[in-house]
């Protein structure tokens, strides 16, 4: 008996050893594809980072160089471009048109998810489908008919079409977190005697905040990145940051250094927003995921 | 009434006064949105208390340095105020196109070419220009370059002025072609050109004997291989308006366009443009190159250009013409749209006049001026000083570029490098991909002309029952 209680253990501590150090072999390489992984999604980043502190003789040279002075020469020549109004305008447009989304999707999706009627399923298909008609092909139509009203260049225009553009999503968003909420929760609250409001406010909202945080991000990157119907539709009063984006590109002379420059400062606010709402959204964007 | 059942149970009194209240909820919400964007629709259009103008321009060196000159303007017109929309050339064509065509009326002042302002001019969708021109006091339109004149004019009258031409001619390395101890000629003939590029490439150095544009698109390769199609006697269409991509001169110019890429040009000439061009140009990689003369701003810079100073420059090779060099200006119009005529004209006087072209020599730079659309430029001491080696060539070019010669045959179209016809940003794209395939080897020539006959004829078919 003593004999083998003392002996076994031996190989069998060897054989977890092994397995173990197999794990974390297949651990550690694991973890090098993902930073490597990680590393090729971020790199293009990186080197919009690294060009916007060049020079423009560098940003233009083949080989690409890796090591210069930084200078911030172009993000002066940016913001003195006047990149303030179209900052401006962008909030505006993003920032009204994400929440008039908000606004609609939630009783929407409360609609179509909680109490849903017969045509339910259709109605729901209709809000999709009107995604699936290519932007361009509506673009002259929408154009003329904002010629007529007159309102081209007009920060209003872009915050409808945003606000049209983006419901649908935000409807299929949100009905996807309220259906995670469990019928009981409603039940109890309704046997308490919680009315519509009520129950909206204290026990739905409260329990999908995340998801309603992960969608208001999509609305707010989709707004901000917008730049078909704010090319075709604005001109000097209500341009976006995409649209001065484009601006910095000329077909003559060099400009990919001022470009970097003015696209790192167009993509901060989202990565703000992003990094303030990270903790919402990590449990919002796995919501729909591990269903 | 007959709802399906409800996932969350129905309590059993609450739900009637609920329903009102949700009603009365939704409608507070949809009152607040829609208030909310005609608050800020409303809002944003205002403020135009002064007689503002919006003015549409193309995103390049020169047309910025007017916007960072517009303080002076303002002081000399306190009662105007101007805006500007500065996009790239394609989205600035596509969008003041859309906007001029269909009325849109955003733009007070348009940055259009030659190839759209007698179109446009004969569509009424631009305001003819000379009235405005006789009765403004100290502007000269007899001082513009002749030929760009022409190009900017419908009847007789101008419909838009310009803010600066250019034709294309040859920049050559002077320095390398001394060390190789050859002499460009005078007029080199394209069979010169070819000679010279095969000899002086090296492509073990990544240096290139000769640039031309390879990339797709009318404004790209379609451009300097129009020029060499007129020269050797090739047409897009004759004077009964027949297709004519495959006739045997036409064959012959783009063959010996596309084998002199292949033998001497640039490594990937196919995705390689006007930009790619200028950035191998200047970095030394390349002994010649046939593009526009607007070329010299960047590879006589030397803050950008490792080749400043080394070049000389030369006509554009010829075959059976005299000349062969093309034409464009960036001008100026008034859409027809327009509710501050006055104030536009106003605006446009002042960045085409004489004093202009002062103002941009003596506040930002003499090699900054907008070259080739006023002969008084070139008289300027200060300008000929710094240009001294391609305001000559660059005069010279624009001189020469008409029709009668530079192209062997009379053709029904306005135009060098393209077709002065509507339908040529389309059909002219659709023909500079199968060149561009050419260029790559995908297709051979005969193939992609072939091609290229059939997306013309159609069109060539419209204009012979139009009866144009």
């Amino acid at each position: 008996m003593t004999t083998t209680t003392i002996t076994n253990p031996t190989p069998k501590s060897d054989e977890r050893k092994s397995r173990e150090a197999r794990r974390r072999f297949a651990g550690s390489s694991i973890t090098t594809v993902t930073w490597l992984v990680a590393f090729i999604f971020f790199a293009p980043v990186i080197w919009l980072v690294m060009t916007a502190f060049k020079p423009e003789s560098a940003a233009a040279s083949n080989p690409p160089v890796f090591f210069f002075v930084p200078t911030f020469e172009q993000f002066q020549a940016v913001l003195a471009g006047g990149a303030g109004a179209y900052f401006l305008n962008s909030l505006i447009a993003t920032g009204v048109s994400t929440v008039l989304v908000i606004l609609l999707a939630v009783p929407a999706a409360y609609a179509v998810s909680i109490r849903p009627v017969k045509k339910t399923q259709d109605v729901l298909f209709f809000f999709i489908s009107t995604k699936m008609l290519p932007v361009v092909a509506v673009i002259m139509p929408i154009y003329v008919i904002a010629g007529q009203l007159k309102v081209l260049d007009n920060i209003g225009t872009l915050i409808v079409l945003y606000t049209a553009m983006n419901l649908p999503i935000a409807v299929w968003m949100m009905r996807s977190f309220f259906q995670e909420v469990p019928a009981e929760v409603l039940e109890a609250a309704a046997m308490d005697g919680a009315g519509l409001i009520k129950t909206m406010r204290t026990i739905l909202m409260p329990m999908v905040t995340p998801g309603l945080a992960a969608t208001a991000l999509i609305c707010v990157i989709f707004a901000w990145n917008e730049f078909f119907f704010a090319l075709n539709l604005t001109a000097a009063n209500a341009a976006t940051v995409p649209v001065f984006l484009v601006s910095q590109m000329t077909s003559e002379g060099l400009f990919l250094a001022k470009l970097s420059a003015a696209s790192v400062l167009a993509s901060l606010p989202v990565v703000i927003a992003g990094w303030v709402a990270q903790k919402q959204l990590v449990r919002g964007l796995s919501m729909g995921a591990v269903k | 009434m007959k709802f399906p059942p409800f996932r969350a149970p129905k309590p059993p009194t609450q739900t009637a006064p609920g329903k009102p209240r949700t009603r009365t909820a939704t409608a507070k919400l949809l009152a607040v949105a829609a208030a909310a964007a005609l608050a800020l629709g409303g809002c944003a259009p205002a403020g135009a208390a002064k007689d503002t103008i919006v003015v549409a321009i193309v995103a390049n060196p020169q047309m910025k340095d007017a916007v960072s000159l517009q303080d002076d303007f303002k002081a000399k017109h306190p009662n105007v105020d101007v805006k500007f929309v500065t996009l790239p050339e394609n989205e600035a064509r596509a969008k003041i196109t859309a906007s001029v065509a269909t009325g849109g009326g955003e733009f007070d002042v348009v940055m259009i070419s030659n190839y759209e302002t007698e179109m446009w001019a004969a569509n009424g969708w631009i305001d003819n220009l000379q009235p405005l021109a006789d009765a403004t006091d100290g502007y000269d339109t007899a001082d513009f370059i002749p030929t760009i004149k022409d190009a900017l004019s419908y009847k007789g009258d101008m419909y838009s002025v310009p803010f600066y031409g250019e034709s294309s001619f040859l920049v050559y390395r002077q320095d390398l072609f001394k060390k190789a101890g050859i002499t460009m000629p005078a007029h080199p003939t394209w069979d010169d050109i070819g000679k010279i590029a095969r000899k002086l490439n090296d492509p073990a150095k990544d240096f290139a004997g000769i640039c031309l544009r390879g990339l797709a698109g009318w404004g790209e390769v379609m451009a300097p291989l129009n020029t060499v199609i007129n020269t050797y006697g090739g047409q897009w269409f004759d004077m009964d308006w027949n297709a004519r991509l495959n006739t045997p001169e036409v064959k012959a110019a783009v063959t010996d366009y596309v084998d002199l890429l292949h033998d001497a040009g640039q490594p990937g000439a196919a995705t390689s443009g006007y930009g790619d061009c200028i950035t191998r140009y200047s970095q030394g990689k390349a002994a010649m190159w046939y593009d526009a003369t607007a070329m010299v701003s960047s590879i006589e810079d030397p803050a950008s250009s490792l080749v400043a100073g080394k070049s000389r420059y030369a006509p554009a090779p010829v075959k059976d013409t005299a000349a062969a060099g093309w034409l464009y200006s960036w001008s100026l119009a008034i859409p027809s749209t327009s509710e501050h005529k006055d104030a536009a004209w106003d605006f446009i006087s002042w960045m085409t006049n004489q004093d202009y072209i002062k103002l941009v020599g003596n506040k930002i730079g003499w090699e900054r001026v907008p070259p080739g659309s006023r002969q008084s430029t070139y008289e300027i001491p200060e300008y000929a000083a710094v240009a001294k080696a391609y305001a000559a060539p660059t005069l010279d070019a624009m001189y020469s570029a008409k029709q009668d010669t530079s192209m062997v045959n009379k053709v029904p179209y306005p135009g060098l490098q393209f077709v002065g016809i509507p339908e040529f940003q389309d059909l002219g794209t659709r023909v500079s991909q199968q060149i561009s395939a050419a260029i790559a080897g995908q297709k051979s020539v005969d193939e992609a002309l072939k091609q290229a006959q059939q997306y013309a004829e159609p069109v060539a078919k419209s204009y012979q029952e139009g009866g144009k």
